[in-house]
Parts: structure tokens; sequence; C-alpha cells
């Protein structure tokens, strides 16, 4: 049998302040770690549910997102009457939609950030079941009315339900909140298609994108098929999962990065001070180390008990940092989208699958600094270590 | 019978033959133990004595099987100890070795049943059983009313005592103590030595004690010393078992 758990344990605590360096050490790496992915996976995860999975986005061939697309009213006509598209008393269910993005000042800072206000038809809710009204009403067709994402409300001065707001050389007032259920749109405002065109000076014949409500996911490649074979189009179709999946690659990358490589640098610091923890808990307990190779335990036991200390104190650690990062989770912040740099609103995301993933980091970093040390304790000459005080 | 002489036949207990210990510090030799011979029986009770830097701490972990000597034999109960893989040097010692040293050596983090069932995890003993020899060898010690007492919580000559239980839980073949009185005061000193010349007289144990007490030696029934590298009879104390 081993040397017991509880010599560990107990000897862990009696060394706590030394053991406390290692273990904040390994809190700190893990939790910056689960904080960095657990931003990205937020992201992510808002971008990605803001489609649904019926629904289909035509715009211009190559463009990479709505900013930079246009379909013409024609067009528009076309992708209406395609195979697939679902309709409502005969009615198409689809929403050509147009994009501008206007300044409005941030709740926090003071300061301008861009919000994407999106001209839509009077299908858009239809379109995007997922969208509902929290107060007030939807938007009517030919005034200057808008309505505003949950997040856009909270997040920009001056948005509340019944406010006057100016932009475009137009006049608005605020007529309603709309729950998008965490996705991109609660962080949009929403006006009517054509009078954003006339405010802008737009031509109104010419829309950004459409979004078309399919009778079922399983008609996308039918419908997709339709356009790309029609010679009147020259238009990209995809899912609209697929496109908000791409618009969140870039920035979930990039978060993504950072947080593997600061998490490995603060790993590998928290790797130091474990080794040097568990060098100090080698060097002190010598001959007690000593004591029980002479009574009888080979250095295989020594080597697996120290491992198991630096385990149990990187375990320590990591639900520590685990522990300390869950408060996060549902925390919402915003950032810029990269695509269409406009502000997006998203909440952290701390999933079973990242805490465990940071536990499986911490004992990995517990694994490292413990293994040298452990060695070591195996290693000393017993008649030797006897001697020591 | 303890001999010195090497005249021994071989069928003692311990048969110790030309054991030679050198150490190297940098390029010079240290020849600690040299041409050294010893022949102990079952029940004989051994005291080492000699001045400081003799190699009495030496003999006995190379008798204990935790150092290698440069030349020579060592034969326990039949064994060829100096030839064994460490691993099986390792097994060895906690079949067959109860060793108490100076500083009791007992695990702090752990209480007295704790210390004395450690060498007891290396059997194949059951919890329960391991229980019943913890709880006997507590008893035989006096230490029974302790046994969940912290080191810390017990007096020096109380910490010695759960050693030696911890040293005679296994039922070793021998014990090794070396110096084990040197940390106590005069009446502690006097209750382990009490302690182990019982073993000795009532439970047949063999010791081999290291010390530089004379009173400590006293008890014993062959007094030897380690002068020049090899052992000689000093003084033969009463052989009445
Ligand atoms: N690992 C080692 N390397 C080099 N020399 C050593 C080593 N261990 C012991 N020695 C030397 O061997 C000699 C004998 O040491 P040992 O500890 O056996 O003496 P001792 O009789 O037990 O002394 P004491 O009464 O002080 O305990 C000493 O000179 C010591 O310095
Ligand atoms: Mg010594």
């Amino acid at each position: 049998m081993a040397i017991p758990l509880i010599y560990n344990v107990r000897s862990i605590r009696r060394r706590w302040t030394s053991s406390i360096v290692a273990v904040l050490g390994i809190a700190g790496a893990v939790g910056v770690f689960v904080a960095m992915l657990a931003m990205a996976r937020g992201f992510q995860a808002t971008l990605v549910q803001s489609g649904s999975p019926g629904n289909a986005l035509v715009m211009r061939a190559g463009a990479s997102s709505e900013m930079v697309s246009a379909v013409t009213l024609d067009q528009e006509r076309i992708i209406e009457s395609a195979p697939g598209v679902a309709r409502h008393d005969g009615q198409p269910i689809v929403s050509p939609e147009v994009i501008v993005m206007a300044p409005f000042p941030l709740v926090s800072t003071g300061t301008d950030a861009n919000v994407q206000v999106r001209g839509v038809s009077a299908r858009a809710l239809e379109v995007r079941p997922t969208v509902h009204m929290l107060a007030g009403r939807f938007l009517r067709a030919g005034l200057n009315e808008l309505v505003v994402g949950r997040n856009a409300v909270n997040t920009y001065q001056g948005l509340g339900l019944g406010r006057t707001v100016t932009f475009g050389g137009g006049t608005w007032t605020i007529v309603g909140v709309f729950d998008a259920g965490g996705t991109a749109f609660d962080s949009e405002v929403w006006a009517d298609a054509t009078i954003l065109d006339q405010v802008y000076n737009r031509p109104t014949n010419i829309y950004q994108s459409v979004t078309i409500h399919l009778t079922s996911p399983a008609a996308f490649q039918a419908f997709k098929d339709a356009l790309i074979a029609d010679p009147r189009l020259n238009v990209d179709v995809q899912q609209e999962q697929e496109y908000y999946r791409k618009q969140s690659q870039a920035l979930t990358t990039l978060i993504t990065v950072l947080g593997t490589i600061v998490g490995a640098i603060m790993g590998i610091g928290a790797v130091f001070g474990a080794l040097n923890t568990m060098y100090s808990a080698v060097a002190e307990r010598a001959r007690e180390v000593a004591t029980m190779r002479a009574i009888g335990f080979g250095p295989l036991s020594v080597v697996v008990s120290f491992m198991i200390e630096a385990i149990v104190i990187a375990g320590i650690g990591g639900i520590l940092g685990g522990l300390a990062v869950l408060p996060l989770n549902g925390f919402t912040a915003s950032t810029l989208n990269f695509q269409t740099f406009s502000n997006i609103a998203f909440a952290f995301r701390v999933t079973p699958g990242l805490l465990a993933g940071g536990l499986l980091f911490a004992l990995f970093m517990g694994l490292v600094g413990g293994t040298p040390p452990a060695i070591r304790a195996a290693r000393r000459p017993v008649s030797v270590a006897l001697r020591e005080l | 019978m303890v001999r010195v002489d090497g005249g021994g036949d071989g069928t003692s207990l311990v048969t110790v033959r030309n054991l030679g210990k050198t150490y190297r510090r940098g390029s010079e030799e240290i020849h600690v133990l040299q041409g050294l011979n010893l022949d102990v029986d079952p029940g004989d009770f051994v005291a080492f004595m000699g001045p400081s830097g003799s190699g009495k701490t030496t003999l006995l972990n190379l008798l204990g099987g935790l150092d290698v000597p440069t030349t020579g034999s060592i034969r326990v109960a039949g064994d060829e100890i100096t030839s064994m893989s460490a691993g099986k040097l390792t097994a060895w010692r906690a079949r067959h070795v109860g060793f108490v040293f100076q500083m009791f050596n007992l695990l702090p983090v752990l209480t007295a049943y704790q210390n004395v069932e450690l060498p007891l995890l290396l059997t194949r003993l059951s919890r329960r059983e391991r229980r019943e020899h913890v709880e006997t060898a507590l008893a035989v010690v006096g230490l029974a009313d302790r046994m969940h007492h912290y080191p810390r919580e017990l007096s020096g000559g109380q910490e010695q005592r759960v050693a030696i239980a911890r040293a005679v839980v296994t039922d070793p073949t021998f014990l090794l103590c070396d110096e084990p009185t040197g940390d106590l005061d005069r009446r502690s000193a006097d209750e382990v030595l009490e302690m182990i010349a019982q073993l000795v007289s009532e439970y047949r144990k063999t010791v081999l004690l290291v010390t530089h007490d004379p009173r400590a030696a006293e008890r014993a029934h062959v007094l030897l010393h380690l002068d020049k590298g090899v052992l000689v009879e000093a003084q033969r104390a009463d052989l009445v078992r």
C-alpha cells in the first residue's frame, strides 16, 4: 500500500503559507484562462444564435457582410418566388433590409459608439421567431419610428421607450423594445426600411440583404440551388446561422488565442510557483522521507506521494480559479464586431466544459511542477538524508 | 552469543564478515570501517560505543540495509543483503528491520496511531488486523491512551516510545537503535531504556543499540567498542537471561 494520502493533505495544511503561493498562482492562471475562453464562447454564442436554423440570408455575391452588400428590388422579387420560401396567407415570409451605422453615446463612458440600425420590412418579426416585443409595440409602416433591442436600451443613452432621438437628419420616436434572446439583434435598433432610406437619401429600391424564412431547414439546398442557377441573380446564399458564425470567427479566434497565450504565460509562472513550493516541501521533509524509506516504502511510493501532493495543491488552485470566474457567467460586456464595426453586447459563458478544461489545466500544471521535486525526494540517499535535521 | 573475531560458524542471526566502508570526500578517502566482523544470535542485546565519528551510525546503516558497504558481507537470517538490488533491499527492510532514531523521526502530521500503522501499510494485513497490531504495540510501550495524539502533543520520552512501537509493530528480525536516548532527559531516557530491555527480556527481541550513555550500555548483554574500524569487546555484562 502507498504512503497515506492524509500525510500529504495534512502536510499541505501544515505548510499552508508556502502551499498558498502555489495555489494562488495556479488559481490565477486557471481564472484568466477560463475567463478569456468564456468571453470567446459568449461572443460566439451571441452571434451564432442570432441566426435561425430555418432562415437563409441572401447578399450580393462576394459580400463579406450586410454593410457592403446590395440587392435590388427586382432581385428581391425573384428571390421571394424561389422554391422553399415559407408563406403566410400566400405572402412570402421574407424581410429585405438595409443597414446604417449611427453613433450613440455609451451609458458607461459617454463617448459615442456605432449602433447598427437595421431598416426592416413589416415581416421582420415573422422572419425571426426568436425576436419578440418586450414593451411598447412594433413599427408602423411609413412612420419615423424605432424599436430598440434590449441591450441597446441599456448600453446607450437616450434610447428609452417613448424618447425621441435624432440621427441621419431625421427625428425618431422610440415606440418599442424587443428581446432577441441574447443575440446580436439585441444590440440593434430597427426602423422601417423605406423611411430609413428616405432619411439617408438612399434609393428605396436597393436593399442590402434579404432574410428568408424557409419552409424547413431542409429546404435550404433547393432554395440556394435555384437562386444560384438563376442567370438574373448574382448573389451569395447562406444559412443565416452560417453568416453569423463567420461574423463571430475573427474575434472569437482572437480572444481564444489571446486567452491561451496569456493563460500559458501565467501557467508557466504558476508551474514555477508549484516547483518552488514542492522543492521546499521536499527539502523540509528530507528526514521524513528518509524515515519512510527506512521503514520500507520504495522510491516510487515517494514519487507518487509528492506528485499527489502537487496535484492536490493544483486541484485546489484549479477549483478556486474556476469559482473565482464563475460569477462572470452571464455577465454582459460589449465589444466591437470586427466585421461590421458596430458595437455588440454579449454575455460571458462559463460552461461546465470550460471549468473542466480549467481544472485539467491546473492538474497539468501540478504534474509539471510536482514531478521534478518528487523525483528529487525519491533519489536522495536514505543514509544521507537521515543525518539531516 | 555475540562474537567479534569472525570465528562464528555462520549460523548466527546476523553474520558480518570483513565489512569495510570507505567514504570519499573529493580526492580524500575516509576508511570508516575496515575488516569488521560480528556475529549476533537471536535474543542478543548488543550495545555499540565509540567516539564521535568512529562509524557507529555507519555500521548501523549498513546492518539495516540503508547503505551499501565498500567490502565484506552481511548475512541476516540467511539472506546476503549486500548483494540485494535496491528494490529487494527496501522490501527486506520492511520485513526484517525496526529502526529507532535519536530524534524519534515520527511524522509530525500523523497521530501516534497512524505513525505506528505506517510499516503495516506495507504488509497484506487488513485494516482490522492492522488496528489490532497497532493497539498491541502501543499498549506494550504504555501509550494506548495516547493513540490519537500528535507527536507535538507528546513528551520526548513518549515520542520515542511511539517510535519503538512503530519499530516493533511488524515483529522485525532485529531492532536497530541509534542513540535512542540521546535527545532525552535522564528520566525519559531511563523509561525508554527500560522499555527496550523489556522487549529483549519479555519478547525475546534482538537489539543492536548505539549509545554514548554508559547507563544505556549497562543494560545490554554485550558491550562492543568501535575502534579504528573494527569492533572490540569492551566488557561483558551479566548474561543471565
Ligand atoms: N555520506 C558521507 N560522506 C562522507 N563522509 C561521511 C558520510 N557519512 C559519514 N561520514 C563520515 O564517516 C565518519 C563516521 O561517521 P558516523 O556518523 O558513522 O559516526 P558516528 O560514530 O555515528 O558518530 P556520532 O557519535 O557523532 O554519531 C565520520 O568521519 C563522518 O564524517
Ligand atoms: Mg552517529
